[in-house]
């Protein structure tokens, strides 16, 4: 046995592997803290312009009730937000009836069902369509979709909620595919050996063992494409007939809160009350978006925690 | 008209079974029935092919491509490669695996699955069989307040357990056990043996198992595999008394292995 005296001196000694560990510590905690300074600097300059406008000259109650988004009238101009508001939800929730049953469905056939061959050919188109810049997808929504749906509705307009939700859940939907994929994924095989053992079919492994195992995973990949159909533009400005319109129909056009802001941005003065309120409506989205988020997170959280 | 003296058809009967994984021989069986209700016990070395026998019975060799087998295995007088519908053979026979598996389903959903699985949906019906299954794995009393916390919580001994309840509760022809107590205290080992003593009455038992002493107490028979051969089939009292074929047989029995 060596002499005490040593080994203590050996156990207080700090060698090259101490100090490496503490740069990396350090190092990566400069880059977490900046990528936290970097949302932090967004969201105070977003609020900077926008805040102002809310405590003075912003009525609340016409903000969200009112559908009257008039900013450029010259005598009374009114910021009411309620159809753009309307326009979103109606997009989104549109595309999620489209995106769900597409990407669950998608994302348990690839985890569940499809063979090593066809599995990763599936995956690499999934991580294709993920990859179509929106813009595309705005311009087949112009194109291909608006003259479908009228064709095939038989409706004046083409750019409609429908079509923008079309656009917006097959956008939605690889991303939503591979996250539900990981949360199937993730269950561990011997879950579904042991119920297959029991004579339990393919299916029945799936619906009654796989999917409650994975189910926040599963919320968390919807959740995340709600929070993407709120949160995009370009496609939705170009689907949605970027009309001022309270819906009754899916096949009236709209127009959302995203494709508001990119529309009237560039043609008002910095400062002005229109400046201000279209940054009201960024506080909006983004309070809206970050709560999605945050509930995705807590819930995949919840399901780490197991 | 006398009726034949006849002994009941096997439950399951083996015939020139070979079990390959790629190339390699994982057991080769000649000839091997297990008779109804008895309890069969195989005791063997690490790596001897007992795992891969149950996993044959079962037709889990579709779980794994590597995992090849030949010749014939009879459950109930057909080959279970016959099967078109093995699903059905699967809920006639339990199987209990050596590690435990609580799948992250509730206590009481984990032992109502099977049930359920083949069409029960009677709230009270599936209500006695979770607490039958339950009591006869000797785990009732430990989680008869906690039903609805998930299985995959439970201790490793109780998922052990919870397992076990599951194989019971498809009512199974044919039960079989690997290595059920690896992760169980002895007491509560010792009240399941009982139990598999009882249901002995009612189906038949394969007992996979490390403990020479545990085939010792249960077993009717007991076979010894040993690298991918049996070297020894017999009624269990002969074996451990020392009327063997195979000397090797005895040597595993005190010990005496290298
Ligand atoms: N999935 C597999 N892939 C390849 N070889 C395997 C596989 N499973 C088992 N084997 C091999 O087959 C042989 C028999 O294994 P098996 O699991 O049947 O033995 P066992 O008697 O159950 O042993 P143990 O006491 O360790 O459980 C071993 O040599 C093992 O390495
Ligand atoms: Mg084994």
């Amino acid at each position: 046995m060596p002499p005490l005296g040593s080994l203590s001196q050996d156990l207080d000694r700090r060698d090259f592997d101490w100090y490496a560990d503490k740069l990396v510590e350090i190092l990566v905690f400069a880059g977490g803290f900046s990528a936290i300074i970097l949302i932090l600097g967004i969201f105070f300059f977003i609020t900077r312009e926008g805040l102002g406008f809310v405590f003075s000259s912003l009525d609340i109650v016409e903000f969200f009730t009112s559908p009257r988004w008039r900013p450029t009238s010259e005598l009374n101009a009114t910021y009411g937000a309620f159809a753009l508001m309307a326009g979103t939800a109606s997009i989104t929730g549109m595309a999620m009836l489209i995106a769900v049953p597409f990407s669950i469905g998608a994302a348990v056939y690839i985890a569940e069902f499809a063979g090593p061959r066809s599995r990763e050919t599936l995956k690499v188109l999934v991580e294709l369509l993920a990859a179509i810049p929106s813009v595309v997808w705005g311009f087949i929504g112009l194109t291909l979709m608006n003259s479908l749906i009228i064709e095939v509705f038989d409706v004046p307009v083409g750019l409609n909620i429908l079509n923008a939700g079309l656009i917006l859940g097959l956008m939605a939907a690889p991303i939503m595919t591979t996250i539900a994929e990981d949360a199937l994924k993730a269950v561990p095989d011997h879950y579904r050996e042991a119920a297959e053992a029991m004579g339990a079919t393919k299916w029945q492994v799936t619906r009654r063992v796989v999917i409650p195992a994975a189910k926040k995973g599963l919320a968390a990949a919807i959740l995340l494409g709600v929070g993407r159909g709120f949160g995009e533009t370009m496609a939705v400005l170009m689907a949605s007939g970027h009309a001022i319109n309270i819906p009754g129909s899916i096949f009236d056009s709209v127009r959302a809160l995203t494709a508001t802001i990119a529309a009237e941005l560039g043609e008002t003065a910095v400062g002005s009350e229109h400046y201000r309120a279209l940054f009201t409506l960024g506080i909006f989205l983004f309070t809206i978006t970050f709560v999605i988020n945050l509930t995705a997170d807590i819930i995949v959280r919840g399901t780490r925690k197991r | 008209m006398v009726a034949a003296p006849s002994t009941p058809p096997p439950v399951v009967e083996v015939n020139n079974l070979r079990i390959r994984y790629g190339k390699e021989v994982a057991l080769q069986l000649d000839e091997l029935s297990v008779v109804p209700n008895e309890i069969f016990g195989i005791i063997g070395p690490a790596g001897s092919g007992r795992t891969s026998f149950l996993k044959a019975v079962n037709r889990m060799d579709l779980f794994d491509r590597s995992m090849d087998v030949e010749g014939s295995i009879r459950f109930r007088g057909r080959d279970v490669r016959t099967w078109k519908n093995v699903y059905s053979l699967r809920r006639r026979i339990g199987v209990v695996f050596p590690l435990p598996v609580g799948l992250p389903l509730s206590v009481y959903d984990n032992v109502a699955l099977a049930p359920r699985l083949s069409g029960v949906r009677a709230k009270s019906e599936l209500n006695d069989i979770v607490e039958r299954c339950l009591r006869r794995a000797a785990l009732w009393d430990e989680v008869k307040d906690r039903l609805s916390s998930l299985g995959s919580l439970l201790s490793g001994g109780q998922q052990q357990r919870l397992t076990i309840a599951r194989g019971l509760s498809q009512d199974p022809d044919l039960l079989m056990l690997d290595e059920f107590s690896i992760a169980v205290d002895p007491v509560t080992t010792m009240r399941i043996e009982d139990v598999l003593k009882e249901l002995k009455q009612e189906l038949t038992i394969i007992l996979v198992t490390n403990l020479v002493q545990q085939a010792r107490r249960l077993a009717d028979r007991t076979a010894f595999f040993l690298g991918g051969r049996c070297i020894e089939i017999g009624a269990t009292d002969a074996i451990f008394s020392g009327e063997v074929k195979d000397r090797r047989t005895t040597d595993y029995i005190l010990g005496r292995f290298g």
